[in-house]
């Protein structure tokens, strides 16, 4: 892999990265927070292949796993709690929840 | 040899058991004494096959040993060499005649018998280690052990076996059987020790199931206090092992191993000062822990607890821990007093003084028990004397013997006294032998053993000790101790006989003449033991049947000195090495003496109790045996010098004096230190803290206020915009990177 293509494939990182930070930051659906979150780790997981490809190194594969696995998870108990906050209050609007409020 | 090489489970064994009934003993059909008595039934088992081993053991080098003597001198070529190779057992005074003529050199055997030397059976383990320094915790097993491993598990399982029926029915049944398994797992444990570490923290154990047991009625306020006194008086002791342990441990080159100290000690690598000094430590211990003179006071309160715990006490467990030690770390001892060559030394003196201090004190008592435990601090004088003069064998004989006899003494007057619910001998008791024939029987044999009659058990021992006193020692030697055994002898055949006569001979008292609830003979769980024991009462002294004087020499060579043969350690770790080191010789002189002395005392006892004969109510008449009489019932005063003296001087004047200096001196200071402190307080009040600190306080207190207001705006409470300022600051630190790098 030469340094062209590795280019290519880190741009692409940035720009899912740049879409799921502003899904994060714009969106009001809990729901597509989340999914914009997935799109940040696959970012990051596209990074690491390209960069483990780069090197000829398997590291970088084996750490997207993990990733995708982790991800897994993570993705498991945050719907678990957009369900529970949409059971207790019939909507999952971000803007609504300000209980932190100092 | 398994088991001998696996001997150290015999200590865990009881020990488990502890454990066990604390925790399902009292759901347990027989209340845990079940689990004590399975457990020391298997340790008696297993101490008797390792007595039997250790015996194949000591055999087989001997065997070893003359194989390799002939060799030696078939090796120097000398004319005739065919005798040796017969040497054998049977034959060693031929082969030594043999010997005597064809190798007139000085490699020849001087001694009596062959010399061999027998490796001690070791094991250990490594407890934790500090730097260079390790503490193991592991077996030594020798000749004094295993005799000792042979008493305890015995002497133990009899008493597990009686208190069935003793203490049938108490409340604490369950927890008096864990303490009983306790005590035998630290005895035990404290016989084998190989290092002074491990003896010392079993020692402590000892006393601790001591002070459990000798409580065991602790609602009574006089058991409650016995018991503290036991434990207390035997921490003053401790403090000397303590300091004599420390003071080996730097003197053999940061080592606590037993073996290793008593070679240097022996090998003269250690300064005789030191070897003093430390010997001096170690005999408070001695004397707190096995009642002698000026410590044995705990001894006779310590009747306090039941009759059984005081057999254990007296003859197996607790008392002989402080004379096993000496035994145990002999050649410490042997060299720091000089015992080989002095005339005179510390330990045989409070021996000495012990001998007659505890049969006077047993004149007085009326109490059976208080008798019998005066005869044990006594017959314990014997044992301290014996290792004082350098008598070895004959001490731990007079251990292994005494064992027997004072374990059927005590459980004999504790029949007795569960038969007429006391143990005052002129209030309850009288004419016992019409209504307790067999407890009777017993107690008289043992009685017998204890004064030593021919051929009981301590006729023996005793004379084995006398013969030590006469025959060992430096210029002078230690004959003057011989004449204190004598007396000792004739005390204890008379007061003996005055116990045995106000119990079981005369007109009934009290309880025992109740014509509504008669006494009547206990049950076999209480009058078997006794057989067992009177039974080794009268066999145990042939365990050393001496090999000289009178018709002894007809004797074949297998069947004397068995028990010096067999349990006296061979090796370079004991004296028994040095020349200074001899064995007495039987003396029947001596022995004859001794026995007409002991039916003198019993003679005149008996004229005096029975007959009324001598100066009757002399203590009513002549003042001086009044004083005499008082100064016996006081005990010689020492509870007075203890309590009141003592205990009473710290807690009286000491505590007056402490007290004026309190209110005078201190009260001053503090009153005065008080008024500078209220007006210094004041002034700093007023100026400092109003004005200084305050204002601080308070605009720190409002700024904080303040920047909190206008910061809780930020604060919306929408995770999106944290999020933002999140990846906001992460873009900014990024791009500081960027430009740095």
């Amino acid at each position: 892999m030469d340094d062209l293509l590795l280019n290519q494939f880190l741009l692409l990182g940035a720009v899912l990265f740049c879409l799921g930070v502003y899904g994060v930051l714009a969106r009001r659906n809990a729901v597509l927070v989340l999914m914009s979150i997935e799109l940040i780790l696959n970012a990051v997981s596209i990074n690491l292949i390209a960069f483990g490809a780069f090197w000829g190194t398997i590291s970088g594969a084996v750490f997207a796993l993990f990733v995708i696995a982790i991800a897994a998870a993570e993705v498991g108990v945050g719907l678990a709690i957009v369900l529970l906050i949409y059971r207790n209050r019939r909507s999952v609007d971000l803007d609504d929840m300000a209980e932190m409020k100092g | 040899m398994w088991l001998l090489e696996h001997a150290y489970l015999i200590p865990l064994i009881p020990a488990a058991s502890f454990l066990l009934i604390l925790f399902v003993g009292k759901r347990m059909p027989y209340k845990g004494a079940e689990i004590g008595i399975a457990a020391l039934g298997i340790c008696f088992v297993m101490a008797l096959g390792t007595n039997w081993q250790w015996r194949t053991y000591v055999n087989d080098a001997e065997h070893a040993a003359e194989v390799k003597a002939g060799e030696d001198h078939a090796d120097e070529g000398s004319a005739g060499s065919g005798p040796e190779s017969e040497h054998s057992e049977e034959g060693l005074a031929d082969g030594e005649a043999a010997s005597a003529v064809v190798v007139a050199s000085a490699t020849a055997p001087t001694a009596t018998e062959l010399e061999f030397e027998v490796e001690p059976v070791r094991a250990s383990w490594t407890w934790w280690q500090s730097g260079d320094v390790q503490f193991n915790v592991g077996m030594l097993l020798d000749g004094p052990a295993v005799m000792m491993l042979f008493v305890v598990t015995l002497i133990s399982l009899l008493v597990h076996v009686y208190s069935t029926d003793y203490v049938g029915g108490d409340r604490r049944y369950t927890h008096y059987f864990a303490f009983l398994s306790l005590f035998s797992a630290s005895m035990l444990g404290l016989i084998m020790s190989e290092n002074t570490l491990q003896l010392l923290m079993c020692w402590e154990l000892v006393g601790l199931c001591s002070f459990a047991l000798i409580g065991h009625w602790w609602e009574e306020k006089p058991n409650s206090d016995a018991a503290l006194k036991a434990f207390i008086t035997n921490r003053v002791g401790d403090v000397g092992l303590i300091c004599g342990v420390i003071i080996l441990f730097f003197a053999a080159g940061g080592t606590f191993d037993i073996v290793t100290i008593n070679e240097m000690a022996v090998n003269g690598d250690i300064d005789h000062l030191v070897l003093l000094v430390a010997s001096c430590s170690l005999m408070a211990a001695v004397m707190s822990k096995s009642g002698q003179f000026v410590l044995h006071t705990w001894l006779p309160d310590a009747m306090a607890g039941p009759t059984p715990v005081s057999a254990l006490i007296h003859a197996a467990t607790m008392v002989v821990a402080g004379i096993y030690m000496v035994a145990r770390l002999y050649g410490v001892f042997f060299e720091g007093f000089s015992i080989g060559t002095s005339s005179i030394n510390p330990l045989a003196v409070i021996g000495a003084i012990t001998v007659i201090g505890g049969a006077g004190l047993a004149f007085v008592q009326n109490d059976i028990k208080k008798v019998l435990a005066y005869s044990t601090v006594s017959q314990l004088g014997y044992m301290a004397m014996a290792l004082g003069v350098g008598a070895w064998t004959a001490a731990l004989f007079h251990l292994f013997t005494h064992a027997m006899f004072k374990a059927g003494l005590f459980l004999g007057s504790g029949s007795v006294a569960h038969s007429v619910h006391s143990f005052d001998m002129k209030e309850h008791m009288g004419g016992m032998r019409k209504f307790m024939p067999k407890t009777f029987v017993t107690f008289m044999i043992c009685t017998a053993a204890l004064i030593g009659l021919f051929p009981l058990a301590g006729f023996w021992s005793k004379d084995e000790i006398l013969a030590g006193a006469d025959q060992l020692g430096g210029s002078g030697g230690y004959t003057a101790f011989m004449v204190v055994g004598l007396i000792g002898a004739f005390m204890t055949a008379a007061y003996m006989t005055r116990c045995i006569y106000l119990t079981f001979f005369g007109e009934p008292h009290g309880h025992a003449a109740d014509k509504e609830h008669p006494p009547h003979e206990s049950g076999p769980r209480i009058v078997i033991p006794l057989y067992i024991l009177s039974g080794l009462a009268i066999v145990a002294g042939f365990a050393n049947l001496p090999k000289t004087g009178f018709l002894l020499e007809k004797l074949p060579s297998g069947s004397t000195l068995r028990f010096e043969h067999y349990f006296e350690p061979k090796g370079a770790y004991f004296p028994a090495v040095l020349d200074t080191f001899s064995h007495p010789q039987f003396n029947g002189y001596i022995a004859l003496g001794s026995t007409f002395i002991g039916l003198a005392g019993i003679g005149l006892a008996y004229a005096w109790y029975w007959k009324g004969m001598g100066p009757q109510g002399l203590t009513s008449r002549s003042r001086l045996a009044r004083a005499g009489h008082t100064a016996l019932v006081e005990k010689y005063y020492l509870d007075k010098l203890y309590t009141d003296i003592i205990v009473g001087g710290v807690k009286g004047p000491i505590a007056r004096a402490v007290y004026w200096f309190n209110q005078k001196g201190i009260d001053g200071v503090i009153n005065g230190a008080g008024a500078t402190a209220v007006k210094s307080g004041k002034f700093v009040y007023e100026r400092i803290d109003q004005g200084v600190v305050d204002t601080i306080v308070n605009a720190s207190g409002s700024a904080a206020g303040g920047s909190g207001q206008s910061l809780r705006k930020m604060q919306t409470g929408r995770v999106q915009q944290y999020a933002a300022l999140l990846f906001a600051g992460a873009a900014i630190l990024a791009g500081i990177f960027m430009i740095v790098i």
